[in-house]
């Protein structure tokens, strides 16, 4: 890492905001007050020096009012530093707001043209990336429309669209990926993935520690326009619970609201645990706009111990009960479970058909359970993703993800993923006479 | 090749057997290097880097003019064709009040009117619609970063567009009247136009910032407009004022104001009626209207007004740049 250039140096940048107790923005105002605008000075930022190499995608995390929105202002050339400076090396994207910018009047093809020179592309880039981006934003019907027309949804996707499309060296992230629905988040942190994968570099600011570790390779922790910490996302992480601390915050009611939670792996009871302990229940999806045959009703992860406490033990069983609903009677359908880490990686995947487990016809309700013998494995929370469709490559019946998950507390010092039988067995061939006697 | 959790089971969710699960590891092909754009954010940047920021989002400038012109006739019937009707209807009415009613000295009033005062009014919108560019786009200057000049210079772009549009009621006019224009004198209108455009820009970049600051400013410039129209030579002739300046030798004072020239070579070369014979009432009588001298006298006048405007143009870059950091707060 250390040999690659930096892209973003930020050199002892600080930045002063004036707070105004009253704002006289008229000439008359000024001339009574004659110039002297009561104001108190606040330093939003403190001879901030970082760096960002190539390739990097670096977070940075602080409370509200910490100036990391300040600093990421800073480099996008938002703001300017009242003093240092920021050197920049590539084509840079800021994601700030998605849409802004949009007029409500013009088409959504308009608008695409108007917002992609806004941050800075030809317009002859523009028409080549143009179908790519209509095709992101899934607004292939309802492009020439007027954008004052669009569901919020809409006007997201395709301010996302645009904003990703425009292929930067460096991509600045605020925390828009908090807006949108599930699956939107989803697919903005899956483009995220894409741009680490083909080594552009990303500076990502939140709150929210979860997201961080999910997305960062290395975290600057910001308090009250200081660097505080830089390291590892474990490391910064830690050091940003410590602050917050200290600044006397509920930690876990900012994790909480921070509107994330879908995404990230919240490590935190659900509600209605202390009731039903040992299940996990929730309602199922909504049903699929097209009338689906199969449809999953409910997941339910069922362990023991569950009554005292809401996460497993490593090499624990595990359970999970699928209730599903057939409107007609179906041939040849497949059940599947995923179980992903916090990182997005895929732990374990299966269905009936793999295992060869033929399901044969199924009608009105009923359940299939997968039961795990035991849970092998370490620390983390778990997502599950439960599929029902046709074949392996079949079409759809139902979907479900984001919606169940489990934990696994390791008691024992031992660390890494996956819980390994281990025993260690010590054999002394000489020279311990003393030590046996 | 997006990640693991790529929610299609055919691609590899909990339908997909090992060997057709996505691999996250698979990095793409490190992507070509040309040099990349390096940027230095400081608390001041040069005009020299302004100036260049600009030439590079110059198709930002075009961009928004198309959407202030898309987005002005919206969902009318007419569209472009009310731009138009404007002049025309100044054309009618002064035509109709001047030649007919009360009888003007001036042959032709209603044209004469019309090249003066096309070539004011894109001028005074552009610099009052400039003005409030950055405060009205407010939602974009706090969330995007581009050179934010661009705003008040679209402004102008879409005033000078404006001035196209309504120069084909004027050229409609001309041939109607049966007015030759003074071909000698048509070039100096091209030099015209851009004399008028720099100064525009000029004072609509510096407004533009300062009434982030002072909101005073955009009224202000209201008033200012109403009294700066009536110093050039559009309603009354040029000579009536000249000749009078000329006796107490302070004649100087009214070229003080650089749309004069601009106003002046719109008449000579369209008008092009330098002292006509005009009947009114049945008497028959010359009016020194417009300037006697040569092309010359023109060409140096507009030269001076470019010099004088791109001047201030790069004052305006200047000042603009020192009150452009805190914008995004100060809105």
């Amino acid at each position: 890492m250390s040999q690659l250039s930096p892209v973003i140096e930020v050199d002892q940048v600080s930045k002063r905001f004036r707070l105004y107790r009253e704002k006289y923005t008229s000439l008359k105002e000024r001339a009574i007050h004659f110039g002297h605008t009561p104001y108190e000075e606040f330093w939003a930022l403190r001879d901030i020096a970082m760096e960002v190499r190539e390739g990097e995608t670096v977070g940075l995390l602080g409370h509200n009012g910490s100036g990391k929105s300040t600093l990421l202002n800073c480099m996008a050339d938002i703001l300017k530093p009242t003093s240092g400076r920021i050197v920049v090396r590539g084509q840079l994207a800021a994601m700030l707001e998605l849409g802004s910018g949009f007029h409500p009047e013009l088409s959504g093809r308009d608008n695409i043209y108007l917002n992609a020179s806004l941050l800075g592309m030809a317009r002859r880039e523009i028409d080549k990336r143009f179908d790519a981006i209509v095709a992101f934003a899934e607004l292939e019907h309802f492009i020439d429309n007027q954008v004052k027309y669009y569901s919020s949804g809409m006007y997201t996707r395709l301010g996302f669209a645009v904003a990703v499309n425009m292929e930067p060296d460096i991509l600045l992230v605020d925390e828009v990926l908090a807006v949108g629905d599930e699956n939107f988040q989803r697919k903005c942190i899956d483009r995220v993935r894409l741009f680490q994968d083909e080594g552009r570099t990303i500076v990502f600011v939140s709150h929210s520690p979860d997201l961080v570790r999910q997305i960062c390779k290395r975290v600057y922790v910001l308090h009250q326009g200081n660097l505080v910490a830089e390291g590892p996302p474990g490391e910064a992480i830690r050091a940003y619970r410590e602050h917050l601390q200290a600044m006397g915050e509920d930690l876990s009611e900012e994790t909480a609201s921070d509107g994330l939670s879908g995404v990230s792996a919240s490590t935190e009871p659900r509600p209605g645990d202390q009731d039903v302990a040992d299940v996990v229940s929730l309602p199922g999806v909504e049903p699929a706009p097209t009338p689906a045959a199969v449809r999953i009703t409910d997941v339910r992860i069922e362990h023991p111990g569950a009554g005292s406490r809401p996460y497993l033990l490593p090499n624990e069983p595990l359970t999970v009960r699928v209730g599903y609903e057939a409107t007609e009677p179906v041939d040849d359908v497949v059940f599947g479970i995923a179980v992903h880490d916090v990182r997005g990686e895929l732990v374990f995947g299966a269905n009936t058909e793999t295992l060869e487990m033929p399901l044969g016809v199924i009608d009105g309700t009923g359940q299939v359970a997968f039961c795990f013998e035991r849970i092998p494995l370490l620390d983390g929370s778990y997502d599950l993703i439960i599929g029902v469709h046709r074949h392996a490559d079949g079409p759809v019946y139902d979907w479900r993800e984001n919606q169940d998950r489990f934990e696994v507390m390791n008691p024992a010092r031992t660390v890494g993923l996956v819980a390994l039988p281990l025993q260690i067995d010590v054999r002394r061939t000489s020279g311990d006479e003393r030590a046996a006697g | 090749m997006l990640s693991g959790r790529e929610p299609a089971p055919a691609a590899g969710g909990p339908g997909a057997t090992a060997s057709s699960l996505p691999e996250r590891g698979g990095r793409a092909e490190p992507r070509s290097h040309k040099t990349p754009p390096m940027r230095v954010i400081t608390p001041d940047a040069s005009v020299w880097r302004r100036t260049l920021d600009i030439w590079l989002y110059r198709e930002l400038v075009a961009g928004l003019v198309r959407k202030e012109l898309k987005v002005k006739y919206k969902n009318s019937v007419l569209g472009f064709m009310w731009s138009m009707l404007n002049p025309a209807m100044y054309l009618g009415v002064y035509y109709f009040v001047f030649q007919i009613v009360l009888g003007s000295g001036i042959p032709l009033f209603a044209i004469y009117l019309l090249c003066g005062l096309l070539v004011w009014n894109m001028f005074q919108t552009a610099v009052s619609s400039a003005t409030t560019a950055v405060v009205g786009n407010a939602s974009i200057v706090k969330k995007v970063p581009f050179p934010r000049e661009i705003l008040a210079l679209a402004s102008v772009g879409a005033a000078l567009v404006f001035l196209f549009l309504q120069g084909v009621v004027l050229v409609i006019s001309l041939i109607a009247f049966h007015v030759a224009p003074a071909v000698t004198y048509l070039p100096l209108v091209a030099l015209a136009l851009v004399a008028i455009v720099v100064l525009a820009a000029a004072l609509g970049v510096f407004l533009s910032a300062v009434n982030v600051y002072l909101r005073d400013v955009q009224h202000l410039i209201e008033l200012v407009m109403v009294a700066w129209f009536w110093a050039n030579p559009i309603v009354y002739p040029y000579q009536l004022i000249a000749t009078r300046l000329s006796q107490h030798h302070l004649l100087w004072i009214y070229f003080l104001n650089p749309v004069t020239p601009v106003v002046l070579t719109f008449q000579r070369a369209l008008y092009a009626k330098v002292s006509p014979i005009s009947t009114v009432h049945g008497h028959t009588n010359v009016v020194h209207i417009l300037p006697t001298y040569g092309p010359e006298w023109y060409l140096a006048l507009l030269l001076g007004v470019i010099v004088v405007s791109a001047t201030l143009f790069i004052g305006a870059l200047a000042v603009f740049g020192r009150l452009e950091g805190n914008f995004a707060e100060e809105l």
